[in-house]
């Protein structure tokens, strides 16, 4: 009996520790060679000279066909899913109400309210922008502090700080699991390589810099009195500085918008509607009254918080679209 | 009816934790000031949210309000609401995040480079504010906005850490994830085409018009399994579990811990809320999505502590365990009604004390085993560091349902919930399998960590563990132990939220 249990302990220990099972009678080496982790001891210890079994015949097999096998599996599941989910929605879509007519379900008193009050309750002439900013400002919010987000992401990924690893040679962290991978691969290349005798880009971008700046700064302000706004005035500011250091170089940009700059002007902007915006949430829950002033429709300075929301917005968006420009061609800002 | 503080805190809350992931690349990064900043918020919402919750239960009766945000009532403005289930989820949510950054802080400074310190500090920021708010939010679009957020912070914060295999890792999840966004997104436009409403409150009302009168049926079944696929490629669930492993297995510890333990909870409790709250249960049950997902869990439950049982990383071992602790939360959410939906919440919050704790504990012992993340290069690592010790036996116990342990208050509670359900028997089996194959990965593993070692204590030369290590053991200990012997409590207090949700 206490024979039993001990070799059932025995087996169960083998099994912990990763031995396969083992054959009767085997004599057990007194100890383990123990210089070599358990990892890296030779799996061969209880293995006799046998020809190829059907396992290990297998494993060949799938060793020289599996690629191929998983490639042609993978492309057919891949095309039938695609073909159920699309059919799916096709259906699906076939079934929705017709687009635009007047008995449909999202023609409620929600858009009614949007649509007919909209411009004296936000003091907005753009309903759309009075909709995303002071409606439904919290989730616009979340907007830009999802571009936030993926902004800081990518700079942390690509920015300065890792460039620093490199020159970094007297960080306590050399010795870290990722620096193998790092020292593997040159420093960020700059990739693009900027000549200096472009004359027939720099002369068109001297000419549409400053009315493309124009445009993206009339979208932002504007944003509450004809159809426009942060996101797309940012996304126009953005283009600008995209030309410009396509045209003049990237060196030439980092004069007034670098890493720093970038990262104060967007938390500056998101902090900027965070409170102010935190005030008019506080305000309109616990029915105290607002001290910001609705003005009068059509006027520039009109729509309450919305046009400082929006040059909130306009500046993150524009930063970011930036940002991603050049971390993503550079891997530098 | 509640005084006017603790009416503010829910918005409170996430702002607080907003404002400090924005003002935390503006402070200086010198003495680890950005970390201890987040910490210190985190905390302060964690208290107001306690307070929150004894306000909200304190007067014996279940209160829960709306709160609206701006100037404009609910079907027009944003909503928030808040009952005594968010008020607990959001204290759990922080006590675990807060424990999670405190107990890596060492380790964090050894995976993390100093530069990207202080950014990994407003991704975490970034995640606590998107868990509050996906508790809070009573708006379909609103939480759609704090899921993009939680995921583009989720894969940052794998990455955060360098090394081919995160950043590989950290892809995947990033395609996987982007994957579930968007069916969730397409989701809510169907959903807004047939009901005209983004407020869950009146998005119910439209949908049992809809069932009523048997119009879109077709649509509104689209609608519901592209919401559930989408939200469950994000919680992990079975078959779309397969980013977990790398995910949660590459990155550093307090990723994981924050990964595993909070990033799928808020998706989970997202995917509670469109059932319960959107959907409605007989509609659910209805369009057959309880049974879809009652199957799918039993299947995670299983085939989660399979994969685990075939992993040699500890990390990644604990990671696959997590696939098989979602598939219990899944099957609570399955069993369709109130008991088994306050069953998966007693196991959200089960969960996201013991997972953290878990990984915090084993990343203690790799590191006193010089790093390696094998788990036999972690013999007799508990004679090295006690407290990580404790902690992953004390885990590995509550994993597989030993009493006194967190974990058997809510295997006992799903039990209990599974006898009114048709499905009894598969539910109990499952039960059953899966706590007999959590044991057969753990246990093992425990009698590796306990076994002794001549070598261990001349070899490994690992610094003795920090204060601040020893201390976020103690508490997550001492939160296993009370939610293991006091869970009785917690339950009423979860039905009570669950049935005002």
């Amino acid at each position: 009996m206490n024979e039993e249990l001990r070799k059932i302990w025995q087996s169960f220990f083998d099994w912990v520790m990763g031995n396969g099972p083992r054959p009767e009678n085997e004599v057990i080496p007194p100890e383990p060679p123990p210089d070599l982790p358990f990892t890296q001891k030779p799996k061969d210890k209880y293995s006799r000279f046998h020809e190829a079994t059907l396992k290990e015949r297998y494993d060949q097999w799938l060793e020289i066909h599996g690629l191929h096998l998983f490639s042609v599996l993978y492309g057919s599941l891949s095309v039938l899913t695609c073909i159920v989910i699309v059919s799916l929605l096709l259906a699906t879509v076939a079934e929705l109400p017709p687009f635009g007519h007047e008995r449909n379900p999202a023609n409620n008193e929600v858009i009614r309210r949007y649509v007919e009050h909209g411009g004296h309750e936000t003091g907005a002439q753009n309903i759309v922008a009075g909709l995303i900013l002071d409606y439904r400002a919290f989730d616009t919010f979340g907007e830009s502090a999802v571009l936030f987000t993926a902004a800081v992401s990518v700079l942390m990924l690509l920015g300065a700080s890792r460039r620093n690893k490199f020159d970094d040679s007297k960080s306590p962290h050399a010795d870290g699991a990722g620096m193998d991978f790092l020292q593997r691969g040159p420093p960020a290349l700059r990739h693009h390589v900027f000549r200096n005798e472009d004359t027939i880009l720099r002369g068109v971008a001297n000419l549409s810099i400053p009315i493309i700046l124009m445009m993206g700064c009339v979208v932002v302000i504007n944003g509450h009195l004809s159809p426009g706004g942060g996101f797309s005035g940012g996304a126009i500011l953005s283009t600008a500085l995209i030309l410009a250091a396509n045209a003049y170089g990237f060196d030439k940009v980092h004069w007034f918008f670098n890493e720093r700059t970038f990262i104060v002007s967007s938390s500056t902007a998101l902090m900027i509607y965070a409170l102010s915006k935190g005030y008019s949430f506080f305000t309109g829950a616990n029915h105290i009254h607002s001290i910001i002033p609705k003005g009068t429709i059509g006027n520039i300075l009109s729509g309450g918080l919305i046009l400082p929301l929006n040059i909130c917005v306009g500046l993150i968006v524009a930063g970011t679209l930036y940002g991603f420009y050049a971390l993503f061609s550079e891997g530098d800002m | 009816m509640i005084g006017m503080f603790a009416y503010n805190i829910p918005f409170a809350s996430i702002f607080i934790m907003m404002i400090t992931a924005i003002i935390t690349p503006l402070i200086p990064n010198r003495k680890r000031l950005p970390e201890k900043l987040s910490c210190l918020s985190i905390a302060v919402v964690g208290l107001l949210s306690a307070y929150l919750l004894y306000e909200l239960t304190a007067s014996g009766r279940t209160i829960s309000f709306n709160f609206s945000m701006g100037h404009f009532p609910a079907p027009w403005g944003n909503e928030l609401r808040a009952g005594p289930l968010e008020a607990v989820l959001s204290l759990v949510f922080c006590t675990a995040m807060l424990l999670s950054l405190t107990g890596n802080f060492s380790s964090t400074a050894e995976d993390i480079a100093p530069a990207r310190r202080n950014i990994f500090c407003v991704l975490v920021n970034l995640l606590t504010a998107s868990l509050l708010a996906l508790t809070y939010t009573n708006d379909l679009f609103t939480a759609y906005v704090f899921i993009e957020i939680n995921t583009i912070a989720a894969c940052a914060i794998v990455a955060v850490k360098e090394g081919p295999e995160t950043a590989r890792a950290a892809l995947r999840y990033l395609v996987m994830s982007l994957v579930g966004s968007g069916l969730v997104m397409i989701a809510i436009c169907l959903l807004y085409d047939l009901t005209g409403h983004l407020l869950m409150q009146n998005m119910h009302n439209a949908i049992a018009e809809l069932v009523a009168t048997k119009r879109y049926m077709i649509p509104l079944t689209v609608s519901l399994a592209l919401i559930t696929a989408g939200l469950a490629i994000k919680s992990a669930l079975y078959p779309f579990a397969s980013w977990l492993p790398d995910a949660h297995g590459s990155s550093t510890n307090a990723s994981s811990a924050i990964l595993s333990g909070l990033v799928l909870k808020g998706h989970i409790f997202t995917i509670i809320k469109v059932f319960y709250r959107v959907f409605g249960l007989n509609v659910i049950h209805a369009l057959r999505m309880d049974t879809a997902i009652f199957i799918l869990g039993i299947l995670a439950m299983i085939m989660g502590s399979v994969h685990a049982l075939r992993q040699n990383n500890v990390k990644r071992m604990i990671a696959w365990s997590s696939v098989a602790q979602v598939g219990y939360i899944f099957l609570g959410v399955g069993l369709n009604t109130v008991a088994g939906i306050a069953a998966a919440c007693l196991h959200i919050i089960v969960h996201a004390c013991v997972k953290p704790m878990l990984f915090t504990a084993a990343g203690g012992l790799s590191n006193a085993a010089g790093h390696r993340k094998g788990l036999h290069a972690l013999m007799g690592t508990f004679y090295v560091n006690v407290w990580a010790g404790l902690g992953l036996i004390a885990g590995a116990f509550s994993m597989m349902g030993i009493p006194g342990f967190a974990g058997f208050a809510s295997k006992l509670s799903l039990t209990l919930a599974s006898f009114d359900h048709n499905s009894i028997v598969w539910a109990l089996t499952a039960l059953a399998a899966s706590s007999v194959l959590n044991a057969l990965y753990y246990v093992p593993a425990v009698i590796v960590v306990l076994t002794h070692n001549k070598d261990a204590r001349k070899n490994f030369t690992a610094p003795a563990p920090t204060m601040s290590y020893k201390i976020s053991m103690c508490i997550f200990l001492a939160l296993n132990f009370y939610l293991g012997l006091f869970c009785v409590p917690l339950l009423r207090l979860i039905t009570r939220g669950v049935n005002v949700l």
